[in-house]
């Protein structure tokens, strides 16, 4: 683990980089380059996903049975590990059945489509120290952008079926999704704010320069960014898109066969991209306090990948269904004025950091303490008042007095009510 | 860089002109998502980011769905795209229109920017909307205000 070759398992850009020396000194032409790199890049990229998206359908599918107090799928293989082999092959082999008055191109588009954004997620993520496959300016945004495409896919899923079902539960998920979307903005805001650049790898450049990691100094946007990501990727507790009690499977009704397989498929993959979303922002990425010097950084981050992953998994075991007016109001009642809040009180904390030189070593523990008094009384205290009845309502103004006028043929005028 | 031009504007003008040519109403919206997409993929070239990003985040996430729930909300009969007496002057006007942009844009004498190219495109953004631009950005966000009030007050009900 002490080497520093090009063979190092610490850092697995210095192959790829040595790899882009050594073709350049060859006297290959840029563009060439760019591509290679771009497309080992990819490579590894989509071997991490496929790696995952097949151990998570059986590490999901275990863990749920352990919290609901049973046994996980233990038929196939030693501990049923083979069970998602079984699952693929079982999807494989279903007949692929197509409504006849589907939307023939609009219904098959959405299974492939959806695949996009989940994997286009993972380009801004940094794995390592110069493990990113893009180092966007603009990462955070991009990948809130992202979240927002998925919307408009699981609508034409749904509208596509042909079935009313279906086209209710994407309207309902639309809903949702852009309900939720303006919480998570404001969290990762907060998160922007403190770190002083949307670069996911200058966020945790922040955090390494700083020897802390984000959740620290952000616990409310953690907590809001966590259950707006619950919400985007359509899992319990708000999963009205697939509520099987419900509305059956919501936009995937019609899907069989290997077209449910894939969105299946995607579930999992968005789950884990944005589990590497919330690592990388709050919990430091692949900086640990210095434990990344002896373990490769790398290996770290898919650990807290995981555990990121087991929170949300924890959630879907423990929690039931929101109803689709508590989710709303959660939303935009509860979450977003926290959101706004917890931006107002960053941006302060950064002005006072910045526009009048306190040293880090004063400001950042008082904004640790003060952030974490704020999230606690925040959350009692306006669920308190989110709770009381508005049973007092007065009423309103109005910009004209009644007056009762008796129109001609009418007898007395009632008194005004 | 020339490739990635000509694709991506084979790609927004193909899908807008799909757009005017499809017979159903929801398959045009989604060409014009696609058109999006392609106006954000020009953006990127002009090494334009933040305006690409945000361009994906406003037009194809909120304003495509803002339009769908109006088409979703009009009634059946009128999704259709049928062909009627208009398409002939529809056709002409069009035809002098582009006549007039390509020689407006042909003949005028372009003044290219010399500054050369920003390294963050966030920040300069950024810093131009709190210093020189502040008026136009804080009558920008009372211009919302009205309108989410104005939204409010239509759909309340009177109790």
């Amino acid at each position: 683990m002490l080497l520093s070759s090009w063979w190092d398992v610490r850092d697995l850009g210095n192959a790829v980089s040595g790899l882009v020396d050594a073709l350049q000194d060859a006297g290959v032409p840029n563009g060439v380059i760019y591509s290679i790199a771009a497309l080992l890049g990819c490579l590894g990229i989509i071997a991490f996903v496929g790696a995952t998206a097949v151990i998570n359908i059986w590490v999901e599918r275990r863990l749920i049975g352990r919290i609901q107090v049973r046994k996980g799928p233990n038929r196939l293989g030693p501990f049923g590990l083979l069970q998602p082999v079984a699952d693929a092959i079982k999807l494989i082999q279903k007949e692929a059945l197509q409504p006849k008055s589907a939307d023939g191109v609009v219904y098959s588009l959405p299974p492939i489509l959806i695949f996009i954004p989940a994997i286009l997620a993972f380009a801004v993520v940094p794995f390592g120290d110069k493990m990113v496959l893009a180092d966007l300016n603009v990462g955070v945004l991009y990948l809130l952008a992202l979240g927002s495409t998925t919307a408009v896919l699981i609508f034409m899923a749904g509208y596509a079926s042909n079935n009313k079902y279906a086209l209710l539960g994407s309207m309902r998920v639309i809903a949702m999704l852009i309900s939720y979307e303006i919480p998570s903005v404001l969290a990762l805001l907060g998160v922007v704010t403190f770190a002083g650049t949307m670069s996911l790898s200058g966020v945790v450049d922040f955090q390494d320069t700083y020897w802390s990691w984000l959740i620290f100094f952000q616990p409310l946007a953690f907590l809001i960014f966590l259950l707006g990501t619950t919400a985007e990727l359509n899992r319990t507790p708000a999963d009205i898109a697939e509520a099987e009690s419900e509305i059956i499977a919501g936009f995937h009704i019609e899907y069989s066969g290997m077209k449910f397989g894939l969105f299946y498929a995607v579930e999992l993959v968005n789950a884990m991209g944005l589990s590497a979303v919330i690592a990388v922002l709050f919990l430091g990425g692949w900086w640990t306090f210095g434990v990344e010097k002896v373990i490769p950084g790398w290996i770290l981050f898919i650990g807290k990948i995981y555990a990121v992953y087991f929170l949300l998994i924890w959630f879907r075991g423990t929690l039931p269904r929101f109803r689709m007016d508590q989710l709303m109001a959660f939303a935009w009642k509860f979450l977003l004025p926290l959101g706004l809040i917890n931006v107002l009180v960053s941006a302060f904390e950064v002005l006072l950091w910045t526009e009048y030189d306190i040293s880090a070593g004063v400001i950042l523990p008082a904004s640790v303490v003060v952030n974490f008094a704020l999230a606690a009384v925040l959350i009692v205290g306006w669920s308190k008042l989110m709770m009381k009845p508005f049973t007092d309502v007065r009423r309103r103004p109005h910009l004209f007095n009644e007056i009762n006028v008796p129109l001609p043929g009418e007898a007395t005028p009632e008194p005004a009510g | 860089m020339v490739i990635a031009f000509w694709t991506l504007a084979a790609l927004t003008l193909g899908s807008a002109v799909m757009i005017v040519l499809t017979r159903n109403l929801l398959h045009a919206l989604l060409c014009l998502i696609l058109s999006f997409v392609g106006m954000a993929g020009v953006f990127i070239t002009l090494s334009a980011d933040f305006v690409a990003v945000v361009q994906v985040l406003v037009y194809a996430g909120a304003i495509a769905v803002l339009m769908l729930f109006a088409i979703m909300l009009s009634p059946r009969s009128g999704r259709d795209n049928a062909a009627n007496m208009l398409q002939l002057p529809a056709l002409v006007l069009c035809g002098l229109f582009a006549a007039g942009v390509t020689f407006t844009v042909i003949e005028t004498d372009w003044r290219e920017a010399s500054r050369g190219s920003f390294d963050t495109t966030a920040e300069a953004i950024g810093q131009a909307l709190l210093s020189p631009f502040v008026l136009p950005f804080e009558i920008a966000s009372v211009l919302l205000v009205v309108a989410m009030v104005g939204a409010i007050v239509l759909v309340r009900e009177d109790s």
